[in-house]
């Protein structure tokens, strides 16, 4: 909504801005804007299987070679004396030349060494530069009884510009776009997957390709009034790209999409009816893109912040398991029959130097062991752990025990050279794989003895401690 | 219909015949003139160093990979008419595995064929599926997205893909490459009842020490073929030699030669 305060507030009041936006600000713009909804939706939908198989930049291609498309068309309906400036005959020439894009691509692709990046280079930059100087030459030359003016439009888009006519055909093609792409998502799905299956199992793989890049070609070419030909390409990849953040679904991806561009569309010709000079294009692309920000952020699996956190989270336990060890290592060594009430101070920052941890990591460590139970703050401000945190540290370090015994005796490792992983599965044995290592090494007549039965005094365990033979075990990693 | 007649061995009972074929990638042979016969109801391995061609046989087979020459048939016919009979398992590294699809949305591609143009997966076919995951004891994963599954469980989930296809004869490019021991028990085992089942399996093997336990048939592979027949009789310590003792140099050279030739000509 950030744009629609920024745009209205010179030209506009809010009462306007209220009016167009709830579908009464004319017939007229009502069908504009109807239209260019439809649009944004048929741009969701289909942008998602560009995505999927991997075609969004192919999109831009074909886009920005619709402009010779248009000029072409209007300079061969004034030579048969029609009207140029006429919708349809523009936007067939629009689709003509962008198909001619496509194929173009794929020929570079097939008969050339080069990569697909340089083949949509090319093809974008001598398709839009063509359609320039094609645009320049009718500019300085009319031809007589046709009046370009308004051609520009279609390079940046402009929805107060258009007809009734213009908006319906708009929809229409937006319309059927969508239904042809329902209709065949199953097959588009299996080719965007796995095409090379496809094409065993019997389906004509190049046919329902071309078929995917006509529908993106006709939302493109619908587009192109509205939201001018630079710009359409965002409607097509950013409402699919943002969707993408939110699910794992494929007919939730492409409903997502379709709401994101839809919205996209709505929002950005509102502001063009309202502005008449305000490019809707732009304003579309604004919207989407703010989509695009908040889901990269803040989707819940995918999203930035939620990696972020799941990262820290994970180091943090490591961390915190680390200095666990630590203290129930020394605690054994000492040798002391009762663990609690030990000031873990020392340990605490020996295992912060020793693991070299940055400034603030230290205070997140100190506060993922309270919040766990592990340590409380005594009122003199020293830190104390509980026993929970002694039980904690003999488990994790009869894990590092276990997972040294599996390398050295399975894997003939050196004793020197298990310590980096050791350090980093002990975090992550489950009780299954803790089970599994045990019956593993019982096998070759290896026995770790069990922490709690010797920490506690109940059946001391034959041989010595578990680290009695590497005691470095836990410092050594870095 | 000649040809046949041409070459009595090359029966229609026979689920594969490959007819003096040679593969070339832009002009650079990769395969040469190769000649198989498969047997009907076999477990078959195609074994071979990196770059042999492995792959590239069984991609050539089903017209994935462009041949230069010579013909393949199945069952005596043209891989057009023998399709619905076909079942194929990719390597899993040919796929982006961070699809919007779920395990049993994979397995139920291998319906498709079965379901048709734009019909969505009914009921039936969808329990066919589920089905198919179970054989390769992946069905408790049925909804989990494919990127969040194991190496070697994305591989059972494109061999049930492959069952749900209810082929005759199929082909898997290196089924058992990366995979932990239970999908390895799996795949076994699936080979096995396909085995009973009267179909024929054409696989890329890379363990040499597994090919006599898990197969019936062999054909080593280096460019051409070394040596092909039952595994008792091909695969042997001489073809072994053959096959991985160094490629043939002249055959290379000719390769890489006829390589410049196309790109100086074009």
């Amino acid at each position: 909504m950030f744009s629609m305060t920024a745009a209205v507030a010179p030209g506009a009041t809010w009462r306007e801005a209220f009016e167009v936006l709830t579908f009464r600000g004319g017939y007229n713009t009502n069908v504009v804007i109807a239209g260019t909804t439809l649009l944004g939706l048929a741009a969701g939908v289909i942008g998602t299987f560009a995505l999927l198989r991997k075609r969004s930049l192919v999109t831009d291609a074909l886009a920005h070679a619709t402009l010779p498309g248009v000029a072409l068309a209007f300079l061969a309906a004034a030579a048969l004396g029609m009207q140029g400036r006429s919708l349809p005959v523009l936007l067939v020439g629009a689709a003509a030349t962008a198909t001619l894009a496509v194929l173009a691509i794929q020929a570079i692709l097939r008969f050339t060494r080069l990569h697909e990046d340089a083949a949509i280079g090319v093809v974008l930059s001598v398709g839009f530069g063509a359609g320039v100087v094609a645009l320049t030459y009718i500019q300085k030359n009319p031809p007589a009884g046709s009046s370009p003016a308004g051609l520009n439009t279609f390079i940046y888009g402009q929805t107060a510009a258009m007809s009734v006519g213009d908006a319906t055909l708009m929809g229409a093609i937006a319309l059927a776009a969508v239904a042809a792409t329902l209709l065949f998502l199953k097959e588009f799905a299996l080719v965007c997957f796995n095409d090379d299956f496809a094409r065993v199992d019997g389906w004509p793989v190049s046919l329902i390709d071309l078929a995917m890049m006509a529908l993106v070609v006709a939302v493109t070419v619908a587009g192109l009034q509205a939201v001018g030909m630079i710009l359409v390409v965002a409607m097509l990849i950013v409402p699919a790209v943002s969707a993408r953040f939110w699910t794992e679904r494929l007919w939730l991806l492409v409903v997502l999409a379709g709401v994101i561009g839809a919205a996209s569309g709505y929002l950005g010709s509102s502001v063009s009816a309202l502005l008449p000079r305000k490019p809707a294009g732009a304003v579309i692309v604004l919207t989407a893109g703010a989509v695009f920000a908040l889901s990269m952020f803040l989707a819940p699996s995918r999203g930035v912040l939620a990696t972020t956190a799941r990262r820290l989270r994970v180091r943090l336990r490591i961390a915190g398991e680390h200095v666990l060890e630590a203290a129930y290592e020394r605690q054994a060594q000492a040798g002391r029959a009762s663990a609690s009430g030990e000031t873990p101070g020392g340990v605490f920052a020996s295992v912060a130097q020793e693991r070299g941890w940055p400034w603030w990591f230290k205070p997140l460590v100190g506060a993922w062991l309270r919040a766990r139970g592990f340590a409380k703050r005594r009122p003199s401000g020293e830190v104390e752990l509980a026993p929970a945190a002694l039980e904690r540290g003999a488990r994790v370090s009869r894990n590092h025990a276990l997972w040294k015994q599996y390398l050295i005796s399975y894997a003939d490792l050196a004793p020197s050279h298990v310590d980096w992983s050791v350090d980093r599965v002990e975090h992550i044995l489950s009780p299954r794989l803790v089970a599994e290592l045990e019956a593993a090494l019982a096998k070759r007549g290896v026995v770790i003895p069990d922490p709690h039965e010797t920490s506690t005094g109940r059946g001391r365990a034959p041989g010595a401690h578990p680290h009695d033979e590497a005691p470095d075990a836990s410092g050594g990693a870095r | 219909m000649s040809v046949l007649d041409a070459r009595p061995e090359h029966s229609a009972r026979s689920p594969l015949s490959i007819h003096a074929m040679t593969v070339a990638y832009r002009r650079k042979p990769v395969l040469w003139d190769v000649d198989y016969d498969a047997p009907p109801n076999r477990l078959i391995a195609i074994v071979g160093p990196n770059g042999a061609g492995k792959s590239t046989l069984i991609k050539a087979c089903l017209g994935l990979a462009p041949r230069a020459s010579g013909q393949v048939e199945f069952w005596g016919m043209p891989y057009r008419k023998a399709r619905a009979s076909v079942g194929y398992v990719p390597q899993r590294e040919s796929v982006d595995w961070d699809f919007p699809v779920s395990a049993l949305d994979v397995a139920a591609m291998g319906r498709y064929r079965k379901i048709g143009w734009c019909k969505p997966v009914s009921r039936p076919h969808r329990d066919a599926a589920l089905a198919c995951l179970e054989r390769v004891g992946m069905h408790e994963y049925a909804d989990r997205q494919i990127s969040q599954l194991s190496g070697g469980q994305q591989q059972r989930v494109f061999l049930a893909r492959a069952l749900a296809q209810e082929a005759d004869l199929y082909f898997m490019d290196e089924p058992f490459a990366g995979v932990d021991a239970a999908t390895e028990r799996a795949i076994v085992e699936v080979l096995r009842e396909l085995k009973a089942g009267g179909k024929t399996v054409v696989a890329v093997h890379h363990d040499l020490q597994t090919v006599a336990e898990y197969f019936d048939e062999v054909i080593l592979l280096n460019m051409r073929v070394v040596a092909a027949g039952p595994v008792s009789e091909a695969f042997t310590n001489e073809n072994l030699q053959k096959t991985y003792g160094g490629r043939l140099t002249l055959l290379s050279e000719a390769a890489e030669a006829m390589a410049q030739a196309g790109s100086a000509g074009s």
